[in-house]
């Protein structure tokens, strides 16, 4: 299988590879694939107090398109707001790295991950609004203790 | 040291050059038609040809009047499931085999089943190896050929064709044993085993591709239906012109496997092993198929929590063969691990190491410690990895498949 260049540069030198604390209440996690079907991504954002991503880390098991596909999405994401991070779609994935057809379901799972992530973050801002914090101000306080 | 490693001798091997030596005269002056009977350009095509059965047939154990050339195993496979089945069709439409055979065994099962036969496909137990009471229950009276590998390409094991061709030579069934990865690799003594055809191939024995054998038994004498009609070569079971050259080199690579094969197994045993221990420093490492009863040079291991086809490109300097299909759109992992009882995660990281005659011990060292170096490479990166050394049992993980 022949790969795009920029596949290729993001399979050797993978941006953002590590994982977040999945407890801390500013990160959203978002896990797809299954390990049977060759891909399994995990994708963490860190959000600030303005809603804005301030930082994403991904670890992908699966071919060298998705470890590329989850490596471009964290930097795409990072800066961007929720709302501007759900606009991503797999096509742009796909059409940036120049996946081949029968790589096309990495991307879609690279979407994936991003949308769970952000799911995750908003089910725990509920959670947390509900015993009236903000996950925000959580966070600082943590950072001041 | 010359970059990429070549470690994929079960795919094929290099043309040894003893026997390309042997080769060029019947391409330059030695080019006769072997069939030609007016002149000494046939007889003495003739004479080579016929050396070269005696050498084929010396490795085998066999008569140098069972050896039929054919341009390579998938067509002796062909000619031996094809032509004893139709021979033998009015005795019977049942034929047995085993799910680990090679495609060329399978593929021609299922042309046989498009053709009105009826195919057993037996499962093999973890270690790879054909259970000998399930084969037995599954032969019946109408059974007319069983098919068996003598050593699997994948994962390297040895059946035990010997007691196989006990329970066939019984029962009157044809046994056809796939032994295209066993020459020079494991003695074959066909004079004292009950194999009715075996199948062979050059190209896998450092000889040249294009050129192959099929032993067929004389006593008891065992028939066929020919595939390719013509001038009535080969006793009228194969014709078209013999390939001279090819024939020749194919004499001289089974010559020289015969004569190395004590010394050259020996250090490719050593070999294999080495590179066993290098590898297993890796944790989470996963040998495929028993480490007996074995073929020297085979060496199939899985890695898990990586992804095979990112590993595969992980590793370009060294060559070797992966247990995924990468090209496939499907994710296909390798059937003959699946018929394991390998769960599709370890299939499909599998790889197989083949070493060989010209393998050097610097060239084995250099592909474990790439390994050691990617595998943990990647598992930084797997989030399964993760998982793993967080305790997480993956098994009761719900997975959103996709």
């Amino acid at each position: 299988m022949s790969y795009s260049q920029k596949v290729v540069d993001h399979y050797e030198n993978p941006r953002n590879v590590g994982s977040f604390d999945r407890n801390d209440s500013s990160v959203g996690t978002g896990m797809v694939g299954a390990p049977a079907c060759g891909d399994v991504m995990k994708l963490q954002i860190r959000v600030n107090q303005d809603g804005v991503i301030e930082d994403a880390r991904f670890k992908t098991y699966g071919c060298g398109s998705a470890i590329a596909s989850s490596s471009l999405v964290t930097e795409w994401v990072k800066g961007k707001t929720l709302d501007q991070a759900m606009r991503i779609r797999n096509t742009h994935i796909a059409e940036e790295l120049a996946l081949p057809p029968v790589k096309i379901h990495c991307s879609i799972l690279a979407e994936d991950a991003i949308k769970a992530a952000i799911a995750d973050y908003r089910t725990k801002c509920e959670d947390v609004s509900e015993i009236g914090v903000q996950p925000g101000a959580q966070q600082a306080a943590k950072a001041a203790a | 040291m010359r970059i990429p490693i070549y470690l994929d001798y079960s795919a094929t091997t290099p043309v040894d050059p003893r026997v390309v030596d042997a080769m060029l005269p019947y391409l330059r002056e030695q080019f006769g038609n072997a069939a030609s009977r007016s002149h000494s350009f046939g007889w003495d095509a003739e004479r080579a040809v016929e050396r070269a059965r005696e050498q084929v047939a010396a490795l085998a154990g066999a008569d140098p009047r069972e050896i039929i050339w054919t341009s390579g195993a998938t067509e002796s496979i062909n000619l031996a499931l094809k032509g004893a089945a139709q021979f033998y069709r009015d005795k019977g439409r049942h034929l047995v085999t085993v799910r680990t055979e090679h495609k060329a065994t399978l593929d021609t099962m299922r042309e046989l089943e498009r053709a009105g036969f009826e195919v057993t496909y037996l499962d093999v137990q973890q270690d790879g190896l054909l259970d000998l009471a399930q084969f037995e229950a599954a032969l019946r009276p109408d059974t007319i050929v069983a098919s068996v590998m003598l050593v699997n390409n994948e994962i390297g094991v040895i059946q035990d064709i010997e007691a196989i061709g006990e329970l066939c030579r019984g029962r009157g069934i044809v046994f056809h044993v796939d032994a295209a990865q066993a020459s020079g690799k494991v003695p074959i003594a066909l004079e004292k085993l009950k194999v009715d055809l075996m199948s062979f191939s050059a190209h896998k024995t450092y000889g040249p591709k294009g050129i192959g054998a099929l032993y067929v038994r004389r006593k008891p004498r065992v028939r066929l239906e020919a595939q390719i009609h013509g001038g009535g070569h080969e006793r009228g079971l194969r014709s078209g012109t013999l390939p001279t050259h090819q024939i020749v080199g194919m004499g001289e690579a089974f010559r020289i496997a015969m004569e190395d094969m004590p010394s050259d197994n020996e250090r490719i045993r050593a070999l294999r092993d080495h590179l066993l221990a290098g590898l297993s420093q890796i944790p989470e490492l996963y040998v495929n198929g028993d480490m007996h009863r074995r073929v020297p040079h085979n060496l199939n291991v899985s890695f898990n929590f990586v992804e095979g086809e990112s590993l595969i490109m992980a590793i370009k300097e060294i060559a070797v063969s992966s247990g995924s299909a990468c090209t496939s759109a499907s994710l296909e992992p390798s059937y003959v691990l699946r018929a394991l009882g390998r769960s599709d995660e370890l299939a499909h990281s599998s790889i197989r190491f083949t070493v060989g005659r010209f393998t050097t011990r610097e060239e084995v060292d250099y592909a474990s410690e790439l390994l050691q170096r990617k595998v943990s490479r990647l598992r930084e990166m797997s989030p399964l990895w993760e998982m793993y050394n967080e305790g997480v049992d993956l098994n009761t993980v719900e997975w959103t498949a996709h």
